[in-house]
């Protein structure tokens, strides 16, 4: 491999400039006021995380991260939009310092953390010297996998990711439920502008009912003109067979 | 590899990137929601040449699979988010069609 020979690999730039690209899209999310153009630029995010997660040789988190970040979150994200009110009072400045602080001090503890940790392809890294090795070695010869990251998951740690998955069910069955993808259908609706929900705030169960009373009763409106509509159509269908019989 | 092919591979990859952020702008201020939806879809479809390049670039094709898999989950995001314009609401009651499938 020729890049490899350079003191500082090129794809560095590349590194950088996805690096760029994040940074420009977590700020814009933080800052911008459209929750429609957020729910956007979180897909375009995680879109660009996954591209840099593969260019730090991590294939199988951004497999993950492009499944369920740039898929499945932006779908549940736009649900839960239409449940979510679009106006709020602005947060006052004297209530922002505090979490800044706590903000500002967590990271100052990150970065005093960082001088503990073994450096980058440290060989005696806990690691490089605990059950690590091990796995690499017998992988091959036991599971016969060339991927030890997919031969852990699926076989050395197979109960762990079978209550995981359960788990994970679980809570995508209760955010289904939540944000009623199918049950709620039509009851609650919202304009892409932004502008008006129907009905404004999360439902009380009065609303609810109100809605779906209103819902039904469309419906069944709607129900009738179009059945008279079709009777017409078909009785001037028959009009014109019987001239034609005639 | 010859060096010319990893220099016009590096230098596709760097333009790919150039060309995200011109349709990152389009997405910030695009002032209708069908140009944002229009550079977000737009947007997938580099990442998907991104990463198909990339992989070249570091000589490892098991990427191309990450690539397709970003191809079928774009697709599903661009039609969750049009079935939302289209009808306001991510459950789309059947009983419109119950009704046509009976007349």
């Amino acid at each position: 491999m020729m890049l490899s020979s350079y003191a500082v690999a090129p794809t560095i730039i590349l590194d950088l400039a996805l690096m760029a690209i994040l940074i420009i899209v977590a700020f814009s999310i933080v800052r911008m006021r459209s929750l429609f153009a957020i729910v956007m630029l979180q897909g375009v995010y995680s879109l660009v995380s996954a591209a840099w997660f593969v260019s730090l040789d991590a294939v199988d988190v951004a497999f993950t991260e492009a499944a369920v970040g740039a898929g499945v979150s932006t779908v549940l994200m736009l649900a839960a939009m239409l449940l979510a009110n679009r106006k709020s009072d602005p947060v006052p400045i004297s209530k922002q310092i505090a979490p800044l602080l706590v903000v500002i001090v967590a990271g100052l503890a990150m970065f005093y953390a960082i001088g503990d940790m073994p450096a980058f392809g440290d060989v005696n890294s806990p690691a490089n010297t605990g059950v690590g090795m091990d796995y690499i070695e017998r992988t091959t010869k036991e599971i016969h996998i060339p991927n030890v990251v997919t031969a852990v998951l699926a076989s050395y740690r197979g109960y762990d990711t079978f209550g995981e998955a359960v788990v994970i069910f679980s809570a995508g069955l209760g955010v289904l439920l939540l944000l009623g993808l199918n049950g709620n259908a039509g009851r609650w609706t919202a304009s892409p502008s932004g502008q008006h929900t129907y009905p404004p705030m999360a439902p009380s169960a009065n609303s609810r009912l109100r809605s779906s009373r209103d819902n039904i009763k469309s419906v069944t409106s709607s129900a009738v003109k179009k059945t008279s509509v079709s009777t017409a159509r078909k009785s001037k269908k028959k009009r014109f067979k019987d001239k034609g019989d005639n | 590899m010859p060096i010319f092919l990893e220099y016009f591979n590096l230098g596709a990859a760097f333009f790919i990137i150039v060309c995200m952020v011109l349709m990152l702008g389009r997405l910030l201020g695009g002032p209708t929601l069908y140009d944002r939806l229009l550079a977000v879809n737009s947007f997938g479809t580099k990442t998907i040449i991104f990463l198909c390049i990339f992989c070249f670039i570091i000589d490892r094709p098991d990427g191309l699979d990450i690539a397709l898999l970003y191809a079928l989950m774009n697709f599903i995001a661009t039609i969750a988010v049009l079935k939302f314009f289209n009808y306001r609401c991510l459950g789309v009651s059947l009983i419109k069609e119950q009704m046509e499938a009976e007349e």
